[in-house]
């Protein structure tokens, strides 16, 4: 009986002895802690994708609230985040289309030619390690699908033999760019405007050989456009969306038909006043 | 001196290849499949499991020897260590944060998760099994050295087998196992082979030491 008692003194003496301790060092070396913080991880999407270029939601909303970081950042959050957030910190949201990911290459469907066959390891690093991948193209995708297997909503797959990005899903995280060993992939806002599937920086005549579906640069869609919102940079044609009116000259001009429309149709556009 | 310090060695690096904790005695395999896919996370959560092990053993020891045993209570031993292990996990956390934020930061998660790893309470009432003999024997001070020598060549035996395997794993990752085997199956089968390689080291590092004396 005396045993028991003891024993149970003893647990008790200990475990309050414990609790005092921590209730003390809790007490005295407590770190102080904004509550913004927690509360602008809370309106963050949570996913901790790196999207924002920080190491985490949690990192991000530190970083917004100590540094003033820009409350934006947040893709998988979208519009709705952004908007929480600055009702928290007071700050005016930056507003803007939201950017998701788009795959800038056609190179699918047979359209890529082949330089070797490679039986290697099945991913893109992999590949891309082999001489510079398997596909005539050096810049093209390589269709292992690093992207998809980087991808946590599920946004991204290969189909035949070349990545597409499901738009709608898309959360605009950009963690398939990090992982792309050509960097094929970029970010384009949500609006109806069309793209370039293109990514080869090479001269007209070195495109055709590798690609049936290729920019040779020719230039044809900044001549035509209305709103002079394409540039050729390095044999490519580049859109600038700031610019951008998604009239679809460009798309229809373009004889190699590498400008696509990824989101939608085109718009009508009213023609400029005078 | 020099028959303490072989033995304090001895102790040392048979924990860290004979006794290994997770390769031959099989405790800790949840932190050790759970973390061992990145090495950074891998290296720190072996650097937490030795600190946490040297000080549960720096504290835990006395306790047995002077309060539980002294008094006939070493049937308590299991909860009274659980109850210590976490309070010191949770003090630790505490006390790095304030002062060392780099270093708790770097530790994260893996600080309260050891609270309920079952290789820290291994290590502390193993120590209490080998060595209270030795404090009959050679006095507290003596059992107690070996003791704490022990517990961080325990949580080395931990961080090594930690890296190892996260090398191991991360070949199996670009290899292309049946489609059965993908994913945690071959991840055992691969611990397991591991664990095999370690039954390898039985006996040796006795014999080295003795033949370096």
């Amino acid at each position: 009986m005396n045993s028991i008692a003891f024993a149970i003194i003893l647990l008790v003496l200990l475990g309050l002895a414990g609790g005092v301790i921590l209730v003390l060092a809790s007490k005295f070396m407590a770190v102080y802690e904004d509550p913004r913080i927690a509360q602008v991880t809370d309106c963050l999407a949570g996913a901790n994708c790196g999207g924002c270029g920080y190491a985490g939601c949690a990192d991000y909303a530190k970083a917004i609230v100590e540094n003033g970081a820009p409350i934006n950042k947040c893709a998988p959050g979208g519009a709705k985040a952004t908007e929480a957030i600055s009702k928290i910190m007071g700050a005016e949201a930056a507003s803007g289309p939201a950017l998701h990911a788009v795959v800038n290459c056609n190179g699918g469907n047979g359209n890529c030619n082949v330089r070797f066959d490679y039986h290697g390891i099945q991913t893109c690093a992999a590949a891309a390690a082999v001489a510079g991948g398997p596909t005539a193209c050096s810049f093209g995708c390589l269709g292992y699908g690093d992207c998809t297997r980087a991808c946590k909503f599920d946004a991204i797959h290969v189909v035949n033999g070349s990545a597409v990005v499901d738009r709608e899903k898309c959360t605009g995280c950009s963690a398939c760019m990090a992982v792309c060993p050509h960097h094929v992939i970029s970010m384009k806002p949500m609006t109806k405007t069309p793209a370039v599937l293109c990514s080869n920086k090479e001269k007209g005549a070195a495109v055709n050989k590798a690609c049936k579906a290729g920019c040779i640069g020719c230039g044809l869609c900044v001549k035509n456009c209305p709103s002079e919102a394409i540039t050729l940079q390095n044999n490519l044609a580049v859109i600038d969306y700031a610019k951008c009116t998604g009239c679809g000259t460009c798309a229809s001009k373009c004889p190699k038909k590498v400008i696509h429309w990824v989101d939608g149709a085109p718009a009508v556009v009213e023609e400029p006043q005078a | 001196m020099s028959q303490t310090l072989a033995t304090f060695a001895t102790i040392f690096f048979s924990m860290i290849l004979v006794n290994n904790y997770v390769l031959v005695q099989f405790l800790g395999i949840c932190p050790f499949l759970g973390v061992s896919k990145k090495l950074d996370s891998s290296l720190g959560m072996g650097m937490a499991v030795i600190a946490v092990m040297f000080i549960a053993t720096a504290v835990t020891f006395p306790l047995q020897i002077f309060v539980l045993d002294a008094n006939g209570l070493g049937y308590m031993q299991t909860i009274v260590f659980i109850l210590v292990i976490a309070v010191l996990v949770q003090l630790i956390e505490i006390v790095l944060k304030r002062y060392v934020p780099a270093l708790y930061q770097s530790l994260g998660v893996y600080l309260p998760l050891i609270t309920t790893n079952c290789a820290v309470l291994g290590v502390t009432i193993l120590a209490v099994q080998d060595y209270t003999a030795v404090v009959a024997e050679s006095g507290f001070g003596l059992a107690y050295a070996e003791a704490l020598v022990c517990a961080v060549g325990a949580g080395v035996g931990f961080l090594v087998a930690m890296l190892l395997f996260c090398g191991v794993r991360q070949r199996v990752e670009q290899a292309n196992p049946p489609e059965s085997f993908k994913g945690l199956p071959i991840t055992l089968v691969s611990a397991a082979i591991t664990s095999m390689s370690f039954m390898g080291f039985g006996g040796l590092v006795e014999n080295i030491i003795s033949a370096l004396m």
